[in-house]
């Protein structure tokens, strides 16, 4: 994990400018930031660790926590608002027992909600690993989430 | 690819590309962009590619993947040339046909054209009605280009307005024109880039730079993101030349990281760039030297804010600063640093090679060019439009977007995201003008048009974007972060069927103070949503206080689910797919909610067959029709 971390950081150089890319690239390769990640980056660029949890508690990208093996989003873009983006949140909820940006017990989804993903048309739009669904009811989030490993 | 040395052989490379294309050839343009995507396109785009090959046509017809085309509601989308068919909703099993009817049998494939309201076809692009009534100067090449591929924006005298700057004209020229040409920021506050542009060229100091902002924060759009995904090079290009004219030698993109796509073919643009000696030192042989790098946004939208960009840009936390010092004096790292919208940029090109005079043609006295808007909601044509300055509102959401969906009523445009406000009916013909939607209580923002009709709550949107807002708000200073956190609060309980009478007084009074007393443009905007939807809208928010009543029926505490034993013929659907068990009824018999149970979720108001339309939900007073007498419910 720690190699990942110096191989990301090299490839930038140890320079504070580069801060939110190293760790926009360590989330995306380890999808958390652990706490020794943190750590690690601190050290390397020689700042202080409360620094680095400021970036990293400001972005809404960063998480601080283990994520899911699947990922939901539901677009609450304003276009998917309108047609009724709250309401299927709702029942994703509801079918997850999860709110938005928790991750469930067995670690298999994290719930998440984004802004407008360019595809209005379908509006309300929920994304699973990648998969785009205009409005899915109650039942047909039941058979998404059973058929998913 | 050897690097170009002068403009000489930027122009001889550009005519051997364009003499190695064959303008009767058969060419496919197939969206790829994110709207298309989501429909499979690139399902589509396999199934071409294989089943071309198969047939052995694959050198006699060319397949083009672009960006985003703009219709993205009929997506995916595709347009032949040289005749210029265009197909709607294309799916993997349509290739076969579209080979062989088309491009084979030379037959139009009527089932995949578009069709009007009317029931009319049309087979060509440009007679849709939807692209009819745009002008796409800065949007239009996206359907004609593979962002992936440099020498397509080359062939369309792509980096010839660069190369007219590097040699014709002076900085102080090239700044001159774009000044002339009034043009205006198309991120939000319409500020004109001249004299941006000449601030920052003028400020001490040896070292500059030049930013693109492609944060794009605005929750409901779009525009730029397609932009930058389907004509990198355009932006790119505009962000050259303003670098020439200022005297930067580095620029930035700030890309957000949600847009994978756009992070990639940018990527992709600057290395073709450099390969071709566009970017790095002695651009062209002109002795100017430019770089830029690419910095990715984590996600906060008051990072999109000039100088919360730049400190983010320094890999600090994005955080909004008073400028009592402008960033065209003092930006990144302290220098002097010049920040434009992706939209303004691309717009540069087109100035230096049409002139000023063109350019100050198009639009209206105070607002020049076009405008791209993101046009989605309630409206038939979902996608993005591009028109000229001045053209009304009614025109956009009428001509374009076609009208509202479903046959419902139109009740508000929204325009300006999070810092914009609503626009009733009575002021449709507001012409798209900087200070004609501002003087109206909203603003152009950077391009965010949400149609809403008569099934939209306007407290409910106004409660959306504080809840955005008290999200987004750094909370660096304290008339922003309470008094937003304040109007939500008192949106809530009224949303929640628990306000008061005074409740308006007390949010008008806190939207004024936060407004006026807020450190940056996050705060000092965000009552604008309310401000604008109390001005227009105020019956709609007296109902919700005193009769508890949502007319919309969108406030969930307030709208109860009944089945109308009239029209209901107890076909199961709703009983069998409510997630909570609150349905009971007997087969082909009215069925019944348990209010008690029900959760809200909406599934039984979907899932109830458009014949029978059952389901149906009350608020306040609102009361089911009577049953019907029992001989007549039988037959
Ligand atoms: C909270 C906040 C968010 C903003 N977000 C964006 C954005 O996402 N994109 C953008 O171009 N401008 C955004 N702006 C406006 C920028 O501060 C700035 O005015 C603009 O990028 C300047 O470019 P322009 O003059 O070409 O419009 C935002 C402003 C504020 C106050
Ligand atoms: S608002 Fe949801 S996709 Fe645009
Ligand atoms: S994404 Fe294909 S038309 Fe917009």
């Amino acid at each position: 994990m720690l190699g990942t971390v110096d191989r990301i950081i090299d490839s930038y150089g140890a320079r504070q400018e580069a801060l939110v890319q190293i760790l926009l690239d360590i989330q995306h390769e380890l999808r958390w930031l652990p706490r020794p990640v943190l750590e690690r980056v601190a050290a390397r660029l020689e700042l202080p660790l409360n620094l680095i949890y400021n970036v990293t508690t400001f972005y809404k990208h960063f998480s601080l926590v283990p994520q899911g093996r699947h990922s939901i989003s539901v677009c609450v873009g304003t276009a998917c608002h309108v047609r009724g983006a709250s309401r299927l949140l709702g029942r994703v909820s509801e079918a997850l027992g999860i709110k938005p940006d928790e991750t469930t017990a067995d670690e298999k989804f994290t719930l998440k909600t984004v802004s407008c993903l360019g595809c209005c048309a379908l509006g309300p739009v929920m994304v699973l690993d990648g998969e785009y669904m205009s409005n899915p009811n109650s039942t047909d989030i039941a058979e998404l989430i059973e058929k998913c490993e | 690819m050897a690097r170009l040395a002068s403009v000489a052989d930027l122009e001889k490379l550009r005519q051997e590309i364009v003499a190695a294309r064959d303008p009767g050839k058969t060419k496919i343009a197939i969206c790829s962009g994110t709207g298309c995507r989501a429909y499979a396109s690139e399902e589509v785009i396999a199934a071409f590619r294989a089943e071309l090959d198969q047939r052995s046509l694959a050198d006699k017809v060319e397949i083009v993947t672009t960006g985003c085309h703009g219709f993205c509601e009929q997506g995916p989308v595709l347009v032949i040339y040289p005749e210029e068919i265009c197909y709607l909703k294309v799916k993997p099993e349509d290739v076969a046909e579209i080979i062989d009817q088309t491009l084979v049998g030379g037959q139009v494939i009527e089932r995949l054209l578009y069709v009007g309201p009317d029931g009319e076809q049309k087979v060509k692009e440009s007679e849709i009605p939807f692209y009819h009534h745009q002008q796409r100067l800065v949007f239009g090449s996206n359907r004609f280009i593979d962002p992936c591929n440099i020498d397509d924006y080359l062939a369309l005298d792509g980096y010839r307005a660069l190369a007219k700057c590097l040699t014709e004209m002076t900085p102080e020229e090239v700044l001159a024109e774009v000044d002339r040409a009034n043009l205006r920021g198309r991120g939000g506050g319409g500020f004109p880039a001249g004299r941006k542009w000449a601030a920052t060229r003028n400020a001490p100091g040896d070292i500059k730079y030049v930013i693109v902002n492609a944060d794009e924060g605005d929750p409901g759009a779009y525009m730029d993101r397609s932009l930058l995904e389907g004509n990198p090079h355009s932006v790119l290009e505009g962000l050259v030349i303003g670098a020439y004219a200022i005297g930067a030698h580095l620029g930035y993109i700030y890309v957000r990281q949600e847009y994978p796509l756009a992070v990639d073919n940018l990527g992709r643009a600057l290395e073709q760039m450099r390969e071709y000696g566009l970017l790095g030192k002695d651009i062209l042989g002109s002795g100017f030297d430019f770089e830029i790098e690419v910095h990715r946004g984590a996600g906060a939208f008051v990072s999109g804010e000039s100088s919360a960009l730049m400190s983010s840009i320094e890999g600090k936390v994005g955080e909004p600063r008073p400028k009592y010092i402008r960033t065209s004096i003092s930006g990144v790292h302290g220098r002097p640093s010049n920040l434009n919208n992706v939209e303004t940029w691309a717009n540069v090109p087109l100035i230096i090679n049409k002139g000023a005079d063109w350019f100050t043609a198009i639009g209206t006295e105070g607002s020049k060019g076009t405008k791209i808007f993101s046009l989605v909601g309630k409206v038939n044509n979902t996608g993005l439009v591009e028109v000229p300055m001045g053209v009304s509102l009614r025109d956009i959401i009428f001509k374009i977007g076609g009208g509202i969906r479903g046959g419902k009523k139109f009740k508000a445009v929204q325009t300006g995201g999070p810092s914009g406000g609503v626009i009733p009916e009575e002021m449709l013909d507001l012409p798209v003008d900087f200070d004609a939607l501002t003087q109206a209580g909203s603003m152009m923002g950077s391009g965010g048009m949400i149609v809403m009709d008569e099934d939209t709550c306007m407290v409910d949107v106004a409660k959306y974007f504080l809840e955005f807002l008290a999200e987004e708000s750094c909370g660096k200073c304290v008339p922003c972060r309470e008094g937003i956190t304040q109007m939500l609060h008192l949106l809530r309980l009224i949303c929640n069927g628990e306000g008061q009478p005074g409740d308006l007084e007390l949010l008008e009074e806190i939207a004024t103070m936060t407004k006026d007393c807020s450190l940056c443009a996050l705060g000092q905007s965000a009552p604008n949503p309310v401000l604008s939807s109390l001005k227009y809208f105020r019956r709609e928010y007296e109902l919700h206080i005193e009769e508890k009543c949502c007319p919309a029926h969108v406030c969930k505490a307030l709208v109860t689910y009944h089945i109308d034993p009239n029209k209901c013929r107890g076909c199961g659907a709703c009983r069998r797919n409510c997630p909570v068990g609150a349905i009971s009824g007997e087969k082909k018999q009215p069925h019944v909610i348990d209010l008690d149970k029900c959760t809200k979720c909406d599934t039984c108001f979907m899932v109830c067959p458009p014949k029978f339309s059952a389901v149906t939900k009350l608020s306040g007073s609102e009361q089911l029709p009577a049953a019907a007498p029992a001989g007549e419910q039988e037959q």
